[in-house]
């Protein structure tokens, strides 16, 4: 397995070479067919790279402990649903998932543009090829999964206990993986662009819907992290300001202003080279949050052991950042906008001022990130940056750019009238007042929570207004009862509905975060038997469980549930020790409800078992986070889905909100 | 090209420029690093069983004297292996110039760690450590951790990591070479 792994990243490399080599003679020369022999070497090196992950998968399968990758990360009694995990449960191996996205995403583009290809496509495929031969040099020289053990361990290491501890960690990277991965073909075509000096309007409309999809991945990745941190890591939160959460965090925040800015480009004419510069910033902020995670500059739950590979990756990070900002540099002149902003009362006011907002954001969560690297350097001192400072800094921002979700989409383009404005805001805004009133009567202490609470409303009215208008407009034109116009409506203006959806989601993600302020948490040591109250449950602990599984030891601490004095079953938080770990990893149990969730974890055991020590949390409204992550990722897929009906034309959103608005 | 475009390619530059700074000066550093706080210090005491049930004991204040070289190890630990040559070449060339070489489990079941030292013929002493007492009392945070312990029973040298000969061969050459002054 070893040796044919081995050989299929070797033939990828040279694969991938080939490509390169020939998108770019033949764009030079003008050979269309060494291009479209370029383009077809994409599903070769997508079967090349497929072929490795499977040797690898199979060496994991069949406990092959002579490679090095399978004995450090498998055993044989890892199960074998962990045993598929272990194939990126490592460094070595996440790289070989990290090419087959990365691949699939090339020929996913050879194959989208197999009929009339745009003429920046053999430059785009060079870029993509240029991007793959790194991360295949990576596994074919720097850190390679199939390099072997000179002599034969009888049993492997297993995986990282925290790894093999929940079903999340199988969907989780690869989500990441296909979100992060796949700005680089935004990055592609805008490379392309700049190489070539073109910026046709198909560029935007392309690089949007690729964004789009990658950003709709990302969304859920990030969703499932957050999943993931709450219901393994046992410490009652789900997402930390950890270095390698904020630089998943970071290509989001300048995907989705780029999202915004490029329909401004698209409708206007305006900022192309702004949407230029952030395609290129988001797929360097990926390649910096690469190097962050992969090269040990910061300390993270999630940081992979060091290795080597710093250095390169540090080295494949500066390229992007010269050959990236220096084109954007050279060609500024070039792109200059076709329109200019007639109002600052418009809707693409709106979005640009949503997109400085996010930037900031942006900027605020880089500067924390690399603060710490940033002090040890000057100073030699080690410092952390937590989440106080990105909660403080970041509150303001976001609740401006929340506004701007909510006035947005009631603008017209080009010019709106203040008249207008209130008659569309009217509601939206005595909702949001209402609610403010609301969370302050009812005891709400928190003015930032109160003050989210009401913007929410204001943006959930606001958005489901629009989209009532989209609908009824549709209904009306075209003659139809609203109930039956609606799929029609909804397909017709994918993009708007889209986009006011994703709003509605990002709002109920708000309330989910604000409510956060009105958690409460304790700590206490219980006697077998003893029973403590807490926020209206009563929690008795019945004593030490263990349980020996094959590949770890399970010490279960069932805790029985009372509420008003009627039972309400057991919570089973737990210990989990693996051989191979120092440190227990813990299993809280968490009661979700759609309102609060009860969150038990388990922190110790005292004379052998007869004394246990919980962490007890009352998180409100946590389910409704995973609700809003999955709102999010529908909105954007409503919007990313391709139209069946070409003979439409390039006109979308036929009847939106803007046009609307022009007309009446 | 105008001075504006010039300008933009100087800041690019500049930028990338600082950011390879930065980050590059990142790498040096160890982020996982913890300061060694054992060094230079009185070693902890222990005083435990060989792991093949013989029935053997160590004692390190009885070890006094001598230079004592404690690896912690496991069964499960790969990286444990890839060091294995270096430790048994230090044992064959130092055993009979004061030098003590001893394993001590860590994290391991007792049967596990038997089995993987008869099967490998491990020539030194290994010590069984229930509750991995003695390595938490070092502070072990990862396997293999080797620590150097001097005649007079301080902690001259901790090694995170597989050691390799040239290290082993440097670290006892300089604690012989103290002794003797």
């Amino acid at each position: 397995m070893a040796v044919l792994g081995t050989i299929a990243v070797g033939l990828a490399f040279a694969t991938a070479a080939y490509g390169l080599l020939a998108a770019v003679v033949g764009a030079r020369r003008r050979l269309p067919a060494l291009v479209e022999s370029s383009r077809t070497a994409a599903y070769s090196l997508m079967a090349m790279v497929v072929a490795a992950n499977a040797a690898l998968m199979l060496a994991i399968l069949s406990n092959d402990f002579s490679i090095r990758y399978v004995a450090e990360n498998s055993s044989l009694n890892t199960p074998a649903f962990f045993k598929v995990l272990s194939l990126w449960s490592a460094h070595e191996g996440s790289l070989l998932l990290w090419n087959l996205v990365l691949a699939g995403y090339l020929a996913a583009v050879a194959f989208r543009f197999r009929a009339k290809p745009p003429e920046t496509l053999p430059w785009a495929l060079a870029v993509m090829y240029a991007v793959s031969l790194f991360y295949l040099f990576l596994v074919m020289v720097l850190s390679r999964p199939f390099a072997s053990l000179a002599e034969v361990p009888a049993d492997g290491r297993g995986p990282l206990p925290l790894l093999q501890n929940h079903w999340l960690m199988a969907v989780h990277p690869p989500f990441l993986y296909l979100g992060y991965i796949g700005f680089s073909v935004p990055f592609a075509f805008a490379m392309a662009s700049l190489i070539t000096g073109q910026v046709s309007d198909w560029w935007v409309r392309i690089t949007r819907r690729w964004t789009l999809v990658a950003w709709g991945f990302l969304t859920v990745g990030l969703t499932l992290g957050a999943l993931w941190s709450y219901a393994v890591l046992g410490w009652g939160g789900y997402w930390a300001w950890d270095p390698v959460e904020n630089v998943a965090l970071l290509p989001w925040l300048t995907a989705t202003a780029f999202l915004h800015t490029s329909m401004v480009q698209e409708r206007r004419g305006m900022l192309k080279l702004v949407n230029l510069a952030l395609a290129v910033t988001t797929f360097s902020l990926t390649t910096f949050g690469t190097f962050l995670t992969r090269a040990g500059v910061v300390a993270s739950v999630h940081a992979f052991t060091k290795s080597l590979v710093g250095p390169a990756y540090l080295a494949f990070l500066l390229l992007v950042l010269t050959a990236g900002f220096g084109l954007v540099a050279l060609r500024s002149q070039q792109f200059r906008s076709e329109g200019r902003f007639d109002s600052a009362l418009a809707r693409e006011s709106a979005l640009l001022g949503n997109a400085w907002v996010i930037l900031t954001l942006a900027f605020i969560v880089l500067l924390g990130t690399i603060f710490p690297v940033l002090v040890e350097t000057v100073s030699d001192r080690q410092v952390a940056v937590g989440a106080p400072y990105f909660n403080q800094v970041g509150k303001l921002p976001f609740l401006v750019l929340l506004v701007l979700m909510g006035v947005g989409p009631l603008l017209a383009w080009r010019r709106s009238s203040w008249v207008q404005l209130r008659a569309r805001a009217a509601m939206p805004a005595a909702a949001g007042a209402a609610v403010v009133v609301a969370t302050v009567a009812l005891g709400g202490r928190s003015w930032a929570a109160a003050a989210t609470f009401g913007i929410a409303a204001f943006v959930l009215v606001a958005n489901a207004g629009e989209l009532g208008r989209v609908i009824s407009s549709f209904a009306r034109s075209n003659r139809r009862p609203l109930l039956a116009a609606f799929p029609a409506a909804v397909t017709r203006n994918r993009r708007l509905v889209g986009a006011l959806v994703v709003h509605s989601g990002v709002a109920v993600a708000a309330c989910a975060i604000a409510a956060s302020a009105f958690a409460s948490q304790t700590e206490i040591s219980l006697e077998r038997g003893q029973q403590v109250g807490f926020q209206g449950y009563v929690l008795r602990y019945e004593g030490l469980q263990p349980q020996p599984e094959a590949q770890r030891m399970v010490l279960r601490a069932p805790v029985s549930l009372l509420r008003a004095g009627r039972s309400q079953g057991v919570m089973e938080p737990a210990l989990n020790l693996y051989p191979a770990a120092s440190e227990p990893i813990a299993t809280p149990a968490i009661r979700y409800g759609p309102l609060t969730d009860l969150y038990v974890s388990v922190l110790g055991f005292d004379e052998n078992g007869r004394r246990a020590t919980f962490r007890v949390l009352l998180n409100p409204g946590v389910s409704w986070l995973w609700v809003a992550g999955v709102v999010m990722a529908f909105g954007g897929a409503v919007a990313a889905w391709p139209r069946r009906q070409r003979a439409l034309g390039g006109a979308e959103d036929v009847v939106g909100a803007g046009t609307l608005a022009e007309v009446g | 090209m105008g001075w504006r475009r010039w300008t933009a390619l100087a800041a690019v530059v500049v930028g990338v420029g600082l950011t390879a700074l930065l980050l590059g000066s990142g790498l040096g550093h160890d982020p996982n690093r913890l300061p060694a706080t054992l060094v230079g210090r009185q070693a902890p005491d222990f005083d435990l069983q060989a792991i093949d049930g013989g029935g053997q004991r160590a004692h390190l204040a009885a070890l006094h004297g001598e230079v004592v070289i404690l690896n912690f190890w496991a069964s499960w630990c790969v990286a444990c292996q890839t060091e294995e040559p270096a430790l048994r070449d230090a044992f064959e060339r130092y055993r009979d110039r004061g030098v003590t070489l001893i394993g001590v489990s860590f994290q391991d079941s007792a049967t596990d760690a038997r089995a993987y030292a008869a099967s490998r013929r491990i020539p030194w002493m290994l010590l069984d450590d229930p509750g991995s007492r003695t390595g938490l009392a070092y502070g072990v945070s990862g396997l293999p951790e080797t620590y150097f312990i001097a005649r007079d029973g301080t902690v001259s040298y901790k090694a995170v990591g597989p050691v390799n000969q040239a290290l082993v061969n440097q670290q006892l050459r300089r604690l012989q070479a103290e002794g003797a002054a």
